[in-house]
């Protein structure tokens, strides 16, 4: 084996020193010539668990029913005190979603209201599931979207190619590829270091089938993971982050991107959003840590924005009518955000068309109808930005949803 | 607490299992379990895992007759070891009302005294303690600084804990008796901190000392299933009387009990927003007559209609399940059968009450069972009783017990059998368990080793079986939340998840590496462990993949 005993990636300092430190993947890339590091497109997805009311995010402020079905909990249109902030003269951002207006000044944030799943249940569970494994009404589906959707791996593949920032690994990132769930990057690290060569190799004699992948995939992204940490972190300047776990989450995997370590899916998730009662009090503040966060996130990326886009989604959407309890309940469709600084994307308009809030326009005669399946969404991403065209595949069942292109990207 | 146990003891216990397919056939549900090996099985499953000398105390008993006496815990005395480490865990025992009263949400300030001088300005340490005294208490070991703390006199002692920087009187808190965490919340103004240090404590106390340890796993079992948050809004005054009131009495009774119990409890009515939930024209009628005070201030500012939250995961989590045969319908007809469930004082001393003018008193018909219109209180209760006698609850019930003591995925011939005795005895649970321990299923080749064990799970039975003397056990709770799962602080209803791949991610497995090699070298706070022989081979035991397994 051959490598290098200083091997640097890009000018990211990253260095690790001498061949014994050097995980697997690295020695691989020695070998091939290939960077571990080259710059990867990266597909960052965010989950907003709870159900997100889509209605108070992105406001129908044209739309009078819109008002007369919230009469509490409605935000005033654009111009009035408090009023939300306008779009394209039908749909306004909710006041504290402000820090996403520049983004979308700047064509880097692109809306499709009225998405959501075909499926029609109203279980947060099922919901959340459906929309992870990408096969609503099926629950047999053992793997995740975004796992189906990685790339090939082309060697060297780095133990980094999928990350999730949290203590567990969602749904959205299960499966057959490695993914490492990261619950900060600093305690990344066994406290213990005498013990390590033991337990690695523990663990990468197990024959439990539960446990060897999440062994092996531990130490490989440990070595690494300790070899971008010997670098205190700060943002960019114009980078502030929310101090909030969800914003912490963004800020570290801003971070790993920045490192070059091979990234190419990612994970975050934001939970919070069943308001069922007191949305007035209660949205705003999850809506400024989404909107900070997501803005900082973008800021901070720098001149790696361009290979990174970003998608929101939340399980369903909330009834158009406000309940008795100045809050909403469980309901259908949704918004998603697509976020990017890729000059392919369009940004800066409304995606999907919009079902109206009449009576007999509502699904079940209550909630927000669906007329973009979140896979098209999703598909369209996956194909025009990773560059994975096996739709079928990754969302089998969903036939067609190639043709079904919104045009998010060009 | 001597430990004489030797490594050969602990890689017993995480012992070459033979079988690590996690899922295991069908097939190897009908292979039996050698003899040998059912004692440990069993203290991994009727149990947090073996003590030392555990195994040999089931064989001495016999394997029958110590499960029998879990069965029946009220028979088996308490540990006086838990009972002394209970007994300084004040809150446990008080009602929801005395709760309110001696732990508010909000202190009163504790600066705002009468009279007109303006509180003095906060002391710092420098004004407080010597250097050397200072030096003392920033780089002694915990045990020092704990000890120089109770050796100032009460007054002292507060205003050096006020002048601590947080990171240093943390874990200081965490550490020293409940007397001084007590102490020292009050004068900080944050009493109502004191409950669910009492609570938490208490949970992990339990799972390391009760002898009657069936019954803790039950409570953990159903309080998962029946969740609720600690941390939304007042919640966290009621969740010890809710897990003392609600579902301890019951993991081994009727579950129709429980069922009523959460149901009516506070706790309940308030996490899932159903005290508020009222129908919207009889509480107009009321607010119209009264001018919305009188009744009830807290509801009339808030409840104007109807609240689908309790409604739909009543049906979904906690009795039919998800796919149990309800419609969107049924749940909008279960909200209204609840509506007046509501609660006086939600923010303070909550108590349930049903507010018969808030009902909604027209006729429902729910999963195809009328209700006739014209009553009130007795709609809700008609309605878990019809939740609860349901096929599907049978099977939901008996296949997510199966799934916590059996398998990820149990043969569903187990999960009938179980469904057959809940339906057969009304929902014993004493009973549908008994069936569960008498299947073969539960003694075989496909349950041995088949589960991961959770954090909690992990982090107990790794303390048992270092035989560890714990004083404090806030230092465990972290070490829990660390591998993923904060006690008592499950947002969502569903609770958490029993399945092997919930817990098998590289953060949560790094965090049980980490733990297993601090606990071996001592460097747990609160929990003392003497190894005879080499530490870090009993942290490389416990941190084995074997050892994750139960």
């Amino acid at each position: 084996m051959t490598i290098n005993r200083r091997f640097f990636l890009r000018d990211s300092g990253l260095v690790i020193a001498g061949a014994g430190l050097a995980p697997l993947w690295l020695a691989r890339a020695a070998e091939t010539g290939s960077g571990g590091g080259a710059r990867r497109k990266v597909l960052v997805a965010l989950f907003q668990r709870g159900a997100m009311d889509g209605l108070n995010a992105v406001i129908p402020f044209n739309d009078k029913r819109y008002y007369s079905m919230r009469p509490s909990i409605a935000i005033p249109a654009p111009g009035k005190p408090g009023g939300a902030l306008d779009l394209d003269g039908r749909f306004a951002l909710h006041p504290s979603l402000a820090p996403l207006k520049t983004l979308w000044d700047r064509k880097q944030l692109a809306i499709v209201h009225a998405a959501g799943s075909p499926d029609a249940t109203r279980s947060h569970f099922d919901a959340q599931d459906y929309m992870e494994s990408g096969t609503p009404g099926r629950k047999s589906t053992r793997d995740g979207w975004l796992n189906r959707s990685l790339p090939p791996s082309i060697a060297p593949s780095t133990p980094l190619r999928a990350i999730a920032m949290g203590s567990r690994l969602p749904r959205t990132m299960r499966g057959a590829n490695s993914a490492v769930a990261i619950g900060s990057i600093r305690d990344f690290k066994l406290d213990e270091k005498q013990s390590k060569g033991a337990l690695e190799a523990m663990y990468s004699g197990t024959r439990d089938v539960d446990l060897a992948a999440p062994g092996r995939d531990t130490f490989e992204a440990m070595k690494l993971i300790e070899a971008i940490d010997r670098k205190p972190y700060s943002p960019v300047s114009g980078a502030s982050y929310p101090s909030s776990k969800f914003g912490q989450s963004l800020q570290q995997i801003a971070q790993l991107i920045k490192a070059d370590v091979g990234v190419e899916v990612a994970f975050a998730e934001i939970g919070g959003w069943d308001t069922h009662t007191a949305e007035a009090q209660r949205l705003p503040n999850l809506l400024s840590d989404l909107g900070g966060s997501l803005a900082a996130f973008c800021a901070d990326l720098g001149d790696r924005f361009e290979d990174v886009t970003v998608v929101t989604m939340s399980e369903f959407g909330r009834t158009a009518h406000e309940n008795g309890n100045g809050g909403t309940d469980h309901g259908h469709a949704n918004v998603m955000l697509v976020a990017g600084g890729s000059a392919a994307l369009k940004g800066g308009r409304m995606h999907g068309a919009w079902p109206g809030l009449e009576r007999e326009q509502l699904y079940e005669g209550r909630d927000l109808a669906v007329t973009t399946d979140f896979r098209a969404v999703l598909g369209e991403l996956i194909s025009g930005h990773l560059g994975v065209t096996e739709l079928d595949r990754i969302f089998p069942g969903a036939e067609g949803l190639a043709a079904k292109r919104l045009g998010l990207l060009a | 607490m001597k430990n004489s146990l030797a490594f050969s003891r602990l890689w017993l216990l995480a012992a070459p299992a033979l079988l690590l397919t996690g899922a295991g056939s069908d097939n190897a549900f009908t292979r039996k379990l050698a003899k040998d090996r059912k004692p440990e099985h069993t203290l991994n499953r009727l149990a947090f895992g073996a003590r030392p000398g555990d195994v040999e105390h089931v064989q001495k008993i016999g394997l029958d007759k110590w499960i029998d006496g879990q069965l029946h815990p009220e028979r088996i005395p308490a540990n006086p070891l838990l009972v002394d480490r209970l007994k300084p865990l004040a809150t446990l025992s008080l009602t929801l009302a005395e709760v309110a009263e001696q732990y508010p949400l909000k202190a009163a300030a504790p600066k705002a005294k009468k009279g007109s001088a303006a509180a003095p300005p906060a002391k710092t340490l420098r004004d407080l303690l010597t250097l050397d005294e200072i030096r003392q208490l920033r780089q002694g070991k915990p045990e020092e600084q704990l000890d120089f703390l109770e050796s100032l006199d009460k007054e002292k002692r507060i205003a050096v804990l006020n002048a601590l920087p947080l990171g240093l009187r943390r874990p200081l808190l965490a550490g020293g008796s409940p007397e001084l965490r007590r102490e020292a919340l009050a004068a900080l103004g944050r009493p109502a901190a004191m409950l669910t240090a009492d609570l938490v404590e208490a949970k992990i106390y339990r799972a390391l000392y009760s002898d009657r340890q069936l019954e803790e796993v039950l409570v953990d079992f159903w309080f998962n299933h029946f969740n609720v948050y600690l941390n939304k809004g007042p919640e966290r005054l009621m969740v010890a009387a809710y897990e003392r009131d609600a579902i301890r009495p019951y993991v081994l009774g009727k579950f129709s009990d429980m069922l009523v119990a959460t149901a009516k409890h506070p706790a309940m009515l308030y996490y899932l927003d159903n005290w508020q939930s009222v129908d919207p024209k009889a509480m107009e009628a009321v607010v119209k007559r009264r001018g919305g005070a009188g009744f009830n201030k807290p509801l009339a500012k808030k409840a104007r209609g109807l609240n689908e939250n309790y409604a739909r995961e009543l049906m979904e989590l906690h009795t039919v399940g998800v796919d149990g045969g309800y419609t969107q319908e049924d749940v909008i007809a279960v909200a209204r059968s609840f509506t007046g469930w509501t609660l006086l004082n939600p923010r303070g001393g909550a108590s349930y009450i049903f507010a018969g003018r808030l009902h909604d008193k027209t006729e429902k018909t729910v999963l195809g069972n009328k209700i006739a219109a014209g009553r009130g209180e007795a709609d809700g209760i008609e309605v878990l009783a019809i939740l609860a006698r349901h096929p599907s609850t049978a099977r939901f019930i008996s296949r997510k017990l199966a799934r916590r003591f059996v398998a990820d995925q149990p043969p569903q011939a187990l999960v009938d059998r179980m469904a057959a005795t809940f339906t057969k005895t009304q929902g014993d649970l004493r009973e549908v368990l008994k069936t569960m321990i008498g299947s073969p299923e539960f003694f075989s080749e496909g349950a041995h080793r088949a589960k991961l064990k959770s954090p909690f799970e992990l982090v107990i039975s790794a303390t048992r079986a270092l035989n560890a003397n714990v004083t404090s056990a806030l230092a465990l709770a972290a070490r829990v939340e660390a591998l993923g799962q904060p006690l008592y602080r499950k947002e969502e209803p569903t609770g958490y998840y029993d399945t092997a791949d919930e817990w098998t991610n590289t953060a949560g497995l790094l965090a049980r590496l980490n733990f297993a090699t601090a606990l071996a070298a001592n460097q747990v706070q609160g929990a003392q462990v003497e190894i005879a022989g080499n530490a870090a081979k009993s942290g490389l035991a416990l941190a084995s993949p074997e050892f994750q397994r139960r």
